[in-house]
């Protein structure tokens, strides 16, 4: 067992479980204000949910074995001695800092489907969720299932967490349907502070998220750290100049989604593209999702409320194709060839398979796991009357805020 | 010239707004409020022990108009706040003496 690596590994793992409440701050904010506790109970129940069912049954289904879907019972509830390290650094270690992804990837679907689904419902969902789509994925991709085998990479989780979780949220929100006065009232956000101090919660974690991936305190993580940064900090602009170029005024909510999704496009990619390349990939991942934001939602009127496919379905889907393009095996040799822009098509193919596969799980298990979810607790979502009142005051009998005037 | 005053819930707020676009109304002020009437409060569980509240959030809507268009206009709000269940609120119709917008100064109905 190697110190610095697992302190490293562990160290990555806290910045990545503090995403998940940042990511609740982030759809909280921008969601309505009746339905704040709602939106942020969405992602916190999965810090209890996922993490047992990790310890149960999903780092074993994920990382056990040599199934090409799926993984074995070998390991359930974490039965291995702590010395064991088949995986780097030791496998408890690693077992705990992708306990961490394995939270935060079903609650980043939570943003599709917030004011209106019924809590027992999402629930179930999520759980269902975990076990028919994501602990696959993470086979398939990190756990020696077949796009690991094919020769595919995703450095951080774009298809395991990224298009997975936005392709699933964008399923879900079509089969649960529009918000009641989707289109005729205004849903803006309650809160841009809050939006902001979630998207600066996820870039802090993100580190953890993209630099821990190297699994060792070597020079692919100090690459990936570099990466992310710049990244995000491209998207952030390149949206700043969409907002003053469509609107005349560059908007906080706007620089928050753009650093996000620059975040979202470099993940598959951190370790794997030079670092000159993350500045383009971040420059070109806002304009792309902003195209499925505000045309492509419109056009086919589906509301994915907080927009999780348009940026992490549509960032990760741009990130897995950017990495089959600038990838250099000579930055990281788990590569097998270089991307197309340095004349190899092969990884790039490659790159476009697991992108499709990733889309076609993520549909069919949503599609199972909703239906199921919808049979248990009598239809997904909640009455008229609630969604009106707001999902605190009916789902949970808490309310986030006091009156304006103090009088309650 | 008279005002319309109307206590609602607060989640009849948008359907009461798209009915009274279709009356055409040229403004209205909205405030939110508490109070309590027939309904009285209710509960929150907070860590485990029960909170009373005794007032309710309402939504306190002002409306002036010419004195033919009340009744239409009255009508509208109660047919879309209505649920049938305690706490649906009330209406009250005030006269008005004199209305003036200051931009222009012009009184009374051309003000309104």
């Amino acid at each position: 067992m190697n110190s610095a690596d697992v302190l490293w590994v562990l160290v990555s793992s806290v910045l990545v479980f503090i995403m998940t409440p940042g990511l609740a701050f982030f759809y909280g904010g921008l969601a309505k204000r009746k339905n704040m506790v709602n939106t942020i109970m969405s992602s916190v129940v999965l810090m209890g949910i996922a993490a047992l069912l990790w310890f149960a049954v999903g780092f074993s289904l994920s990382f056990s074995g040599s199934g090409s879907i799926i993984g074995d019972a070998n390991w359930f509830f974490l039965n291995f001695p702590l010395s064991d390290s088949t995986l780097a650094p030791n496998t408890m270690a690693f077992a705990f800092f992708q306990m961490m992804f394995a939270i935060l990837t079903p609650a980043l679907i939570t943003g599709a489907i917030v004011e209106r689904m019924k809590f027992s419902s999402l629930v179930i969902f999520v759980t269902l969720w975990s076990l028919l789509v994501y602990y696959p994925m993470a086979h398939m991709v990190w756990g020696g299932g077949f796009l690991f085998d094919i020769g595919s990479v995703d450095f951080a989780g774009g298809n395991v967490v990224h298009i997975s979780s936005g392709v699933s949220a964008l399923v879900l929100a079509m089969v649960l349907g529009k918000r009641n006065h989707y289109g005729k009232a205004t849903y803006h956000p309650h809160n841009v502070p809050f939006v902001l101090l979630g998207a600066a919660l996820l870039w802090f974690g993100w580190f953890g998220f993209n630099g821990g991936s190297a699994l060792a305190m070597n020079e692919l993580a100090i690459h990936a750290m570099m990466t992310t940064n710049l990244a995000a900090a491209c998207s952030m602009l390149s949206w700043l100049l969409i907002d003053k170029l469509k609107n005349g005024k560059p908007t906080l909510v706007g620089a928050s989604t753009g650093a996000v999704i620059g975040l979202v496009a470099i993940t598959p990619g951190a370790g794997f593209v030079p670092i000159w390349a993350s500045v383009i990939i971040g420059l070109l991942a806002s304009p792309i999702s902003y195209f499925f934001i505000t045309v492509v939602k419109a056009k086919f009127g589906y509301d994915d409320a907080l927009d999780v496919f348009g940026c992490h379905g549509v960032g990760g889907i741009w990130g897995g194709i950017a990495t089959g393009l600038f990838t250099l095996k000579s930055i990281n040799p788990a590569a097998a060839w270089d991307g197309l822009l340095f004349g190899d098509a092969n990884l790039f193919l490659r790159q476009l398979g697991a992108i499709g596969v990733t889309i076609c799980v993520a549909v069919v298990g949503t599609l199972i796991a909703v239906g199921i979810a919808s049979a248990l607790t009598k239809g997904i979502r909640v009455s008229k009357k609630e969604e009106d009142m707001g999902l605190d005051h009916c789902e949970h009998g808490e309310i986030a805020y006091p009156a304006f005037d103090g009088m309650d | 010239m008279k005002k319309i005053e109307a206590y609602i819930r607060p989640e009849k707020l948008e359907d009461v707004k798209e009915a009274l676009n279709k009356q055409k109304v040229t403004g209205m002020s909205v405030t939110q409020t508490m109070g309590f009437g027939t309904q009285k409060g209710w509960k929150e569980i907070v860590r485990g022990t029960e909170v009373d509240y005794n007032f309710l959030h309402k939504i306190k809507l002002e409306i002036v108009a010419e004195d033919d268009r009340i009744s239409a206009i009255a009508d509208s709000i109660v047919e879309s706040a209505y649920t049938g269940e305690f706490g649906d609120g009330k209406i009250f119709v005030y006269d008005v003496q004199d209305a003036i917008r200051i931009r222009t100064k012009e009184r009374g109905s051309a003000a309104i």
